[in-house]
């Protein structure tokens, strides 16, 4: 049983969404976590969910950052916990410097919400570990700043430790740049930290969680995590 | 204590492409301006504060730079700092 602990920023708006693919379909406890709070409580992975902290203002994540919660969540982070960060959540692990490299506007400039297939590219996650290394997933994302940005000794560095988790592909999983919905250096749809236990993405696995909302690709990233947890 | 004023702009570096920019370009070239080579968008904010050491405010102004007010893995930033009345 994995306890899920979900942050409610100002402007946080796939929180509820995450609330409840916790409780009613994984069947998990989980708890919300509100941004003034100064403890993650008993929660075993924290979720940044989706949405618009603090309405982007300055850049996507940069306020939510400082947020009192943060502190607790980088100190879970540092101990080794789980830490999740899906779109907006994402965006905050990059400015929190839990996570390398930055995203920012898309290169296309449209605010992009679509189906997408997204590679698996490194099972050495707990959230990907009961993948298949080159599975191709169906996932949605819905973003506006999703163009994942890193200098080139960095890129490096990620590759060479497999931090790189996800990238945006066509459906054989081949490279493609029509397959980038965001303009994302080398196609990056998600990263990692360096020991796993941070992971960032855009593409949002709890809105493919049931057949109902277009897919159940989602959902093997919570079946990885339980095999782990 | 003397009050002051930071303009702190905020650019994204040489190397991270602009879509803003580009996009203004284009509309640039639009209305017949082919003579711009490019166009890049950045932030300028404006900081009101208090304080008597210059080199402490300076000292401040660089460090909300580094941690908030830009991403230094994406973006460059100047700034001015001047006494007001």
């Amino acid at each position: 049983m994995i306890n899920v602990g979900v942050v409610v920023f100002p402007g946080s708006n796939c929180d509820v969404d995450f609330y409840y693919f916790c409780k009613d379909i994984l069947k998990w406890p989980v708890k919300y976590l509100w941004h003034q709070e100064k403890s993650i409580g008993e929660a075993d992975l924290v979720v940044l969910p989706g949405g618009f902290s603090y309405g982007d203002y300055l850049r996507p994540g940069a306020i939510a950052r400082y947020s009192p919660i943060m502190e607790a969540v980088e100190h879970h982070a540092h101990q080794g916990g789980l830490v999740l960060g899906i779109c907006n959540g994402f965006q905050v692990l990059t400015e929190a410097g839990l996570l390398p490299g930055a995203l920012y506007r898309n290169l296309n400039l449209q605010f992009r919400c679509v189906f997408t297939n997204v590679r698996i590219d490194s099972c050495q996650t707990p959230y990907t570990y009961a993948l298949r290394r080159g599975e191709v997933l169906s996932l949605p994302v819905a973003n506006g700043d999703g163009n994942y940005y890193a200098e080139k000794q960095t890129l490096k560095q990620m590759e060479e430790k497999g931090q790189i988790v996800f990238r945006y592909t066509n459906q054989q999983g081949e490279i493609t740049s029509k397959a980038n919905p965001s303009g994302s250096l080398d196609n990056i749809a998600g990263i990692c930290n360096s020991r796993g236990n941070v992971l960032g993405m855009m593409p949002h696995p709890e809105r493919a969680s049931n057949a109902l909302l277009g897919g159940e690709d989602g959902l093997k990233i919570f079946q990885s995590l339980r095999r782990k947890g | 204590m003397a009050k002051w004023k930071a303009e702190v702009m905020v650019m994204l570096k040489e190397e991270v492409l602009d879509p803003q920019g580009s996009a203004i370009n284009k509309a640039l070239e639009v209305m017949g301006h082919s003579n711009v080579a490019d166009v890049r968008v950045g932030k300028y904010l404006e900081l009101n504060l208090s304080g008597h050491d210059r080199e402490k405010l300076c000292q401040q102004v660089e460090d909300m730079c580094q941690r908030i007010l830009s991403n230094p893995v994406i973006e460059n930033y100047r700034y001015t700092l001047q006494e007001v009345e």
